[in-house]
């Protein structure tokens, strides 16, 4: 049998078990909504799909009763962590009155739902990072001890908003958690054409703060060290700069077509290392993931997806005249 | 009551929110231990510690999204914009973030942040010390912008902002910081944003103005009474969004409209109460509506005699006001 790596993280079996149920929410919800998509019932989605394992090791190393969430786009793994359900996210892929993230005013995965602690957040990257350090300020200010995690893309690490944000909760020994979900592209562009460091992690000595590089399909190294950051942010000890390596599974959104800049044989190499796969394998290796639990999960899970989508797509549409409410305080 | 000037207002304004509500803190570039490099948070270091009047690092994103971020978790920033010319690096958290936070939330979150920032020209500041920049802002549903001509005002005006639970952008005129000399009171009051105010009654012809050209108008007015001219002059002090009923109202009164502001001609605040002005009042107007402001380059340069072409004054509004009189 494999080495048990969770134990020593302080992971009982029943925790991993359902870490790994989330992911695998995360992927069923996800290839729903493209099926969705593809049929012509909802005209947008835009994927979790390779992220899952950063994204739910990430929050479970959290306190989910406290601490604040400012995801990104793809972060349906950690908003469904943080207590959004799946027919929220449904409601908010057919554009429902219910969505609780805008009632149907945003396209889907611009997150939020005050009472998980999940952050509204926009199209324009990475304006949630100064956010996150606002929250996290505001915290220091009134003598809590939550930390605020922000996602965003390696590509959003060029943007001002993550140095300024970055730069600022360094000076002011912030309790933020930057968290880079490395997933090669932004939109077409690899990589080696954003960043002129070897790793996004690299730019932290640059904002007098850790960083670290973990493998972003290993939901436990993830976890692990989210943990520490969250340590380090509870004792006063500042922000922490985590970059995960994984790979964007599907191209950028339905819109996109990711034929036209990678080939085909790289996706086929990096679907071997798909969380939703190998952290599978682990926990089957260490007879936490039996047949039968697996079994009972994939059926458990796929009648939520389905009742979810039956829900909100005869749920109601917004009344048309509702645009006219909420530009300010009513 | 105390005379105080327009600048003494803005601090003791902030001294007394921040006594009242200890969720109210200050930041921005220097605002600090140097009480701004106009000295609009003198003394609240020493009174309120650094926590509550936090210097921030050079960067005017961060200002308003740091702002933001603790605004949406509840506290009351009032965050300094050091020139208004300096905002545009913040443009994208305030237009694309404070602005569409609770519409796109479907009121879930908000963002109770109030921006300050000096605008405006006649100090020697050049292009990029001398910018009016509330137009770039006024097209956006989810804001409110206040631009005081008073020391009251801006006191009523600034803990109304304060108080108010969406982004409120506060401009206050550079040089009226203390030309502008004012009784204020000093115990609590508030004014409504949203309002307009009649600063001089009149009924031979309206001026409808905001910010330091108020008193350029007035003085002018003063003037003009001396020669059996007798205007009536309307203080926007919320430019964003408009008093239209206010508007109407003076616009109807006299019939006579001349509306003058410091920044530029196109596609500025007067323009739109013009429209609002032709879309409501066309049986009232006795005389085409007019406009006098700076003309339309890029900012107000540095040269004296540039600048001096540029800026509004007293003289330039007289004239365009017995101008009109005389139509």
């Amino acid at each position: 049998m494999a080495e048990n790596r969770h134990k020593s993280l302080g992971l009982s079996d029943e925790e991993v078990l359902d870490l790994f149920r989330t992911m695998l929410m995360a992927r069923k919800i996800d290839e729903r909504m493209w099926l969705l998509n593809r049929a012509g019932k909802i005209p947008f989605v835009i994927s979790c799909q390779g992220q899952e394992a950063a994204q739910v090791g990430a929050s479970y190393a959290l306190d989910r009763t406290k601490d604040y969430a400012l995801p990104y786009y793809r972060d349906m793994g950690v908003v469904l962590s943080f207590g959004m359900t799946p027919q929220d996210l449904m409601l908010s892929g057919f554009a429902k009155a219910e969505d609780p993230n805008s009632g149907g005013r945003q396209m889907p995965g611009h997150f939020g739902q005050k009472k998980n602690r999940i952050v509204t957040g926009s199209s324009p990257v990475t304006t949630q990072v100064p956010h996150a350090v606002g929250i996290a300020l505001a915290g220091k200010m009134e003598k809590k001890d939550f930390v605020s995690l922000v996602t965003f893309g390696e590509g959003s690490s060029n943007q001002g908003d993550f140095h300024e944000g970055a730069n600022f909760a360094g000076v002011h020994k912030l309790p933020v958690i930057f968290m880079v979900e490395n997933n090669k592209y932004a939109i077409s562009v690899p990589v080696s054409k954003q960043l002129a460091c070897e790793k996004v992690s690299d730019r932290a000595i640059g904002y007098g703060m850790p960083g670290f590089t973990v493998d972003g399909n290993d939901p436990l190294a993830v976890y692990e060290a989210v943990k520490a950051a969250a340590d380090r942010c509870r004792n006063g000890e500042g922000p922490t700069l985590i970059e995960t390596v994984s790979y964007r599974l599907t191209p950028h959104s339905s819109d996109d077509d990711d034929r036209t800049y990678r080939e085909r044989e790289e996706v086929d190499e990096a679907k071997k290392k798909d969380s939703i796969v190998t952290f599978a394998n682990y926990l089957r290796e260490q007879n936490i993931l039996t047949e039968e639990i697996e079994t009972e999960m994939n059926e458990e899970i796929n009648q939520i997806v389905n009742d979810a989508t039956d829900y909100a797509e005869n749920a109601s549409y917004a009344e048309a005249e509702s645009a006219m409410k909420y530009v300010y305080e009513e | 009551m105390a005379v105080i000037s327009y600048i003494q207002a803005v601090t003791q304004a902030l001294r007394e929110e921040m006594k009242r509500d200890d969720k109210v803190f200050v930041l921005g570039e220097d605002v600090g231990k140097r009480g701004g490099v106009f000295r609009a948070t003198d003394g609240l270091y020493d009174e309120f510690g650094e926590d509550r009047v936090l210097d921030t690092p050079l960067a005017e994103s961060a200002i308003a999204g740091v702002g933001i971020g603790a605004a949406m978790y509840g506290m009351r920033p009032v965050a300094e914009m050091q020139f208004a010319d300096f905002i545009m690096p913040a443009v994208n958290q305030i237009i694309s973030e404070a602005a569409k936070t609770r519409y796109r939330s479907n009121n879930d979150w908000s963002v109770p942040m109030t921006i300050r920032a000096p605008y405006g020209g006649g100090v020697h500041g050049a292009l990029y010390h001398s910018q009016s920049v509330e137009a770039v802002f006024a097209n956006q549903p989810g804001l409110k912008i206040v631009m005081p001509s008073t020391p009251y005002d801006v006191k009523g005006l600034l803990k109304a902002s304060i108080r108010d639970n969406d982004p409120v952008l506060f401009f206050e005129h550079k040089r009226a910081y203390r030309l502008i000399k004012g009784e204020v009171p000093e115990e609590d009051y508030t004014l409504p944003i949203g309002k307009a105010d009649v600063k001089r009654e009149g009924s031979d012809i309206t001026v409808i103005t905001y910010g330091l050209c108020v008193h350029f108008a007035l003085q002018a007015a003063e003037k003009l009474a001396e020669e059996g001219i007798d205007a009536h002059i309307l203080d926007l002090r919320t430019v964003y969004p408009l008093d239209q009923q206010g508007i109407i109202e003076a616009a109807s009164k006299t019939g006579k409209v001349l509306l003058v502001t410091e920044d530029n001609k196109e596609g500025g605040i007067i323009s739109e109460v013009s429209a609002i002005i032709s879309e409501n009042c066309l049986f009232d107007l006795d005389a085409p509506v007019q406009r006098l402001a700076g003309p339309d380059v890029p900012s107000m340069p540095y040269a004296p005699t540039m600048e001096k072409f540029f800026m509004m004054n007293p003289d330039k509004v007289e004239k365009a006001m017995r101008d009109l009189a005389e139509f």
